[in-house]
């Protein structure tokens, strides 16, 4: 017993268990509510986030939508109509990005840092399908995070992190009514010097619940059966019309 | 009380959308149209997006078409035989339009494409009314008492395939009503119309129907290309809001009976002249839509989920 190498063998062990070196827990958080519902009259839902450190430092909060394929087109006059002539595909685009600190992220971080952890939606990565001229992918990129922004979608809150105390923290998370679903991440970072000390992610899930959800669920997946069904109760409505309206 | 339409995906008031469906019911009632090609640039001025408003009126269109339907089927004023044969013509001429449809969305041009189809629709016909309403406010001081002839010969009826449709007397190529119906059916599958504006003047002129039987038919005709370009976008493009679509046709089939009682008390050229007006306005205001600059030259799309 106690030889150095089994020593080794145990910490590396605990290394792998803790995954970040450190104090015992040295941050932690959690959601209000793992799963936001909705439903037929959603008009956008908060989420409360609070947690604890286990001493100063900076806390930044990141939360990702799922990510996936947008298509961005953009218009020209072409015979007086605005009609669109150019697009440009994007892959791995979070259908929704929110980024909260405690105060201004580039006063604690550096450049360096904020493009390796993408604390901010101009440090967001996403790739162009096929290959595009760089000058013409960075437009389309620019007009992308533009729309995305004009939606609600891509969000920066500098100062949504408050802490309570010296230790103990929370931030509201504001998501819009026109929330994409599916599966989001939170991630919780805390800085110190200018480094990421630890980070926690907590799964967040939105999904739309009710009449309209198993309606928009049935017509993706089974597309004939609903279409069949939305024939023959319009032919139906339509049939029975025709019978209490007829002159007697 | 707003709505959430699950596959437009927008919260909408259900009291805009019954007051547009009876509305555009009424409208259709007094002129004994379908009204499907003013509902759909309704739609997309509350904000449907287009493609779901195209697809969700063609799903609305069938109640209408299926209560006049049944009407004309006890009183017995189907041409059943030509009803099968431009079923059919429709049927294949929606299943390309549909086809159309999904080649355009993913090329980017389908809202554009909806929209110049539907100024261009609109703008004809309602110049074509205009003027038709004009000549006869004109012409009502002095009668005409010559009677015409059942239909002119011209080319088309030196095409072959004859064949014999007892029910409206008629003798011809099989080929003019299976042209004419995949016509409509194209406009069906592309722009969500049942199509009945265009296949009765079509039915009459051009195919020489006597013209008790040509609405009857031509609701038959309506209520099977409306049918099978719904259960296409449906299962093509996920399109189809069933929940948008029942809503509009609870107000519409109302609507459209007050208008059916309303327009036999009503003055013709009159209205006519009225309703040519409003689709002139509306084709204005897509026109107007189409040329102004927008707020921003880029846009999302997101891809069809599945």
């Amino acid at each position: 017993m106690g030889s150095p190498a089994t020593l080794l063998l145990l910490l590396t062990l605990l290394t792998a268990v803790a995954g970040r070196p450190a104090t015992a827990e040295p941050l932690a958080a959690d959601v209000s509510s793992h799963l936001i519902a909705i439903t037929t009259g959603f008009t956008g839902s908060d989420v409360v986030l609070f947690g604890s450190t286990d001493g100063p430092g900076d806390v930044v909060v990141l939360v990702r939508g799922p990510e996936g394929r947008a298509t961005v087109r953009r218009k020209d006059r072409v015979a007086g109509f605005w009609i669109n002539v150019q697009s440009v595909v994007f892959d791995r685009v979070p259908a929704f990005f929110a980024i909260a600190a405690n105060r201004d992220v580039t006063m604690f971080t550096s450049p360096a840092l904020r493009l390796r952890e993408q604390l901010g939606t101009q440090f967001l990565r996403f790739d162009t399908r096929t290959v595009v001229p760089p000058r013409t992918a960075e437009v389309f990129r620019e007009a992308l995070l533009r729309n995305k922004q004009a939606e609600g979608l891509y969000a920066e809150q500098p100062s949504a992190v408050r802490f309570l105390g010296e230790r103990l923290f929370r931030a509201n998370i504001r998501f819009p009514a026109n929330v994409p679903t599916g599966t989001y991440t939170v991630d919780v970072l805390l800085v110190r010097d200018g480094d990421v000390v630890a980070a926690q992610a907590t799964p967040l899930v939105i999904s739309k619940i009710g009449v309209g959800a198993e309606i928009s669920d049935v017509a993706h997946r089974y597309a004939a059966i609903y279409g069949l069904v939305a024939v023959v109760a319009a032919a139906m409505a339509g049939w029975l019309a025709g019978i209490i309206f007829r002159r007697a | 009380m707003t709505v959430y339409l699950p596959i437009a995906e927008i919260s909408v008031s259900i009291f805009l959308l019954i007051g547009l469906g009876a509305g555009v019911g009424f409208l259709g009632g007094v002129f004994g149209v379908g009204g499907g090609f003013l509902m759909t640039p309704f739609l997309m001025f509350i904000g449907i997006p287009p493609a779901v408003a195209v697809a969700s009126t063609a799903n609305q269109v069938i109640a209408g078409a299926v209560t006049s339907a049944y009407s004309h089927w006890r009183r017995r004023t189907i041409d059943l035989r030509m009803a099968w044969i431009v079923v059919a013509g429709g049927f294949v001429g929606s299943l390309a339009g549909v086809g159309i449809f999904g080649l355009l969305r993913r090329f980017g041009q389908i809202d554009l494409f909806i929209s110049l189809s539907y100024v261009v629709l609109l703008g004809t016909v309602g110049v074509l009314m205009a003027v038709e309403a004009t000549r006869t406010f004109l012409r009502q001081r002095r009668p005409s008492g010559a009677r015409r002839r059942l239909h002119e010969h011209f080319w088309m009826h030196g095409l072959p395939f004859k064949m014999r449709f007892p029910r409206s007397r008629l003798y011809i190529s099989v080929l003019m009503p299976l042209t004419l119906s995949f016509a409509v059916g194209l406009l069906s599958g592309v722009m969500g119309v049942g199509g009945g504006f265009v296949m009765v003047p079509a039915m009459i002129y051009l195919l020489g129907m006597p013209t008790q039987v040509v609405p009857g038919t031509a609701q038959v005709q309506i209520v099977f290309v409306a049918a099978s370009a719904t259960l296409l976008q449906a299962i093509q493009h996920q399109t189809v809001d069933a929940l948008l679509a029942f809503i509009l046709l609870t107000g519409g089939v109302v609507g459209s009976h007050f208008g059916s009682v309303m327009s036999q008390r009503l003055r013709g050229e009159q209205l006519r002249g009225l309703l040519a007006l409003l689709l002139l306005a509306v084709a204005g205001k897509l026109l107007f839509d189409l040329t102004v600059t927008p707020d921003d030259a880029f846009s999302i799309s997101l891809p069809m989920r599945r």
